[in-house]
């Protein structure tokens, strides 16, 4: 009794990690339809940039994690106009382009030697709690709290704010959109930090659950593929269940099989969506046309 | 007022005599037409020859260099079907593995294996592509960013294939010399194959499905049984680059599907010009020296490759390849509007 209510809280914990890991991507990729796949490179940036104001600077905590997503927004700003307008449209160019962009800030960090047991951040809530008889420790939860957070405020953002429902005509109706005077380079700059940024605080939340190292950002993007593909990019409550779904069998996976199976699960689920049901578990029929 | 110039672009008088007469009337249309690709091919066979004067380093980089203007080609020819491969270290890793097994476990010969690794690579990187070959853009790109990461993982977890040890005590396949012009016939009858095979009426097929997949489907061809066959034939030479390679370093691991022969070859078509397969290994001859001169700096080839690869699709989207052939055929003059 006492395993199985582990593996569902531990699960319930991996699908907030991935959900937040997940979000940037999938909303940058929902809205504008740019695949940035320098998510991954984001992801770690962010990461040292708050352990640099941290722990070189001395900032306060809340301080060094806005720093860290602010510095993200920016790049997300820079990594638009740079590396993704030049080849626009041109879909297979995108991913290339950004892809390589985001392999170089990994391999960069690596180069720079940011791989040592020093790089680490402090849990945002320090302490512990016994549910039943499994003990989590209060970071673990705020990071559920956070994911749901991050989630309504996302639905909330996407509903109600000009922004948002600009963002969304874009990705609903193109042309439309754009006879009513939303600007697409305003609209895709605002998607790509907007993903960017939400990749910071999910390395601000995740990262202090390990050390910062350079394959998590490979491990990131995976996993963003991974919930992205398997939640389908139009709708908010497809990535929560692709997010819980993935979380639950990759704990349970762990434990049963040994922890070196989790990831494999994500690469299978990628594939056997994309094989059997290409629109996402709850995907409509607008995306199958593009991807089959 | 100072008059208005206008860049114009002409052929060249001799291109225009050697390609629409039909006969070469003479050793100056001939050597035109023929110079170029002779000249590659002469350079390609006697660079072995000239081990006393390069040394054992650089042969040893021209091997890989080989292998690597091999992956590149067999990117390129899937990019012209329309599957663009982010994980190529797949094709590359699996004809390494598959080699190494066949030298192993059946005993046989290195240059057997290696043919036997090739092909069976080529084939298993079919069948594993066959549920997910009717993917469209971006969404194939991410089933193959994932599929090498998978198949290490899988053998980092289930330590099959030696686990992250890998497969030692692979036989080495002759000379370096031997391996060296093994190379060299593959990498002549795939740049050279490959292009005729695309400029064909199969190639035509291939392009179609490429740009109008549903449009070729209507014509009542299907299109998935070409994509597969494409496949399979495309990752051969991939394929056989991996075999070879694992026979020169005697040992096959998880390396094999590392992130490097992955970019390597993208960044060595998008550079070359994808379009044309000679583009591509004259892209890749020119990053691999590039990489060994920035060895010293570790991973910062790695960042070197993409720099190149995001300034190449933006500033030169052409690629190096055809604009240097643009120059050959074609010259420019400023004339008066």
């Amino acid at each position: 009794m006492t395993e199985v209510l582990s593996v569902l809280l531990y699960g319930l914990v991996q699908a907030a990690i991935l959900l937040l890991v997940a979000l940037g991507f999938s909303v940058t990729f929902g809205l504008s339809g740019i695949p940035n796949f320098a998510h991954g490179g984001v992801y770690i940036l962010s990461g040292f940039v708050c352990w640099y104001l941290l722990r070189q600077l001395a900032w306060p905590h809340l301080l060094a994690a806005a720093g860290g997503v602010a510095v993200a927004a920016v790049v997300g700003v820079l990594l638009y106009w740079l590396v993704i307008r030049p080849v626009r449209r041109l879909v297979l160019a995108e991913v290339i382009a950004t892809f390589a962009a985001g392999v170089a800030m990994l391999e960069l960090f690596r180069w720079m030697g940011l791989v040592t047991y020093d790089f680490n951040l402090p849990p945002v809530v320090a302490g512990s709690v016994t549910l039943g008889e499994v003990t989590v420790d209060a970071h673990r939860l705020a990071v559920v709290a956070a994911a749901a957070g991050l989630g309504l405020l996302l639905w909330w953002f996407g509903r109600a704010t000009r922004t948002g429902l600009a963002l969304r005509a874009m990705a609903q109706e193109e042309y439309t959109a754009l006879s009513l005077g939303v600007r697409e380079d305003v609209v895709a700059t605002v998607s790509v930090a907007l993903g960017s940024a939400l990749a910071a605080v999910a390395a601000v939340l995740v990262l202090p659950l390990g050390l910062i190292s350079i394959n998590l950002g490979y491990d990131a993007m995976l996993v963003a593929l991974a919930v992205t593909v398997v939640g389908g990019t139009e709708r908010t409550a497809g990535l929560v269940l692709a997010a819980l779904l993935l979380g639950m069998t990759t704990v349970a996976a762990s434990v049963v099989l040994g922890p070196h199976w989790s990831e494999v699960i994500y690469l299978a689920a990628i594939v056997a969506v994309l094989a059997v049901r290409p629109s996402g578990i709850l995907g409509r029929l607008k995306e199958l046309e593009e991807r089959v | 007022m100072s008059p208005e110039y206008r860049r114009e672009r002409l052929d060249r008088g001799i291109k225009v005599r050697s390609e629409d007469v039909f006969v070469l009337a003479g050793w100056s249309e001939l050597l035109y037409r023929a110079g170029p690709r002779l000249t590659a091919t002469v350079l390609l066979l006697v660079f072995p020859l000239l081990r006393p004067w390069t040394g054992d380093y650089w042969q040893t980089v021209f091997l890989v260099a080989l292998a690597m203007m091999l992956a590149a080609v067999s990117w390129a020819f899937l990019e012209n079907v329309g599957l663009v491969s982010l994980g190529h270290s797949l094709f590359f890793g699996t004809g390494g593995y598959l080699t190494a097994l066949a030298a192993l476990e059946l005993r046989v010969p290195a240059l057997v294996a290696v043919l036997l690794g090739a092909l069976s690579g080529s084939l298993a990187c079919a069948l594993l592509l066959a549920p997910v070959l009717r993917l469209r853009g971006v969404y194939f790109s991410l089933v193959t960013f994932a599929l090498p990461l998978l198949l290490s993982r899988i053998i980092e977890a289930t330590k099959i294939l030696g686990g992250t040890e890998g497969l030692v005590g692979v036989p080495g396949l002759g000379s370096l010399a031997a391996r060296q012009y093994l190379l060299v016939m593959a990498l002549l009858a795939t740049v050279f194959g490959l292009q005729r095979l695309l400029d064909s009426d199969y190639g035509l097929v291939l392009h179609a499905i490429r740009d109008n997949d549903v449009g070729v489907r209507a014509s009542g061809i299907p299109v998935g049984r070409w994509k597969l066959a494409a496949t399979a034939l495309g990752s051969l030479p991939a394929s056989l680059a991996g075999g070879v390679l694992a026979t020169h370093y005697h040992v096959v691991g998880m390396s094999a599907f590392a992130l490097d022969y992955s970019v390597l070859p993208l960044t060595a078509a998008v550079l070359g010009g994808p379009g044309t397969m000679a583009g591509v290994a004259v892209g890749a001859a020119l990053l691999v020296p590039l990489s060994e001169v920035l060895r010293a700096f570790g991973t910062l080839r790695v960042v070197v490759y993409c720099v190149l690869l995001v300034l190449a699709l933006v500033a030169v989207p052409e690629g190096l390849f055809s604009l240097a052939r643009r120059r050959y055929h074609q010259f420019e003059r400023w004339v008066p509007v």
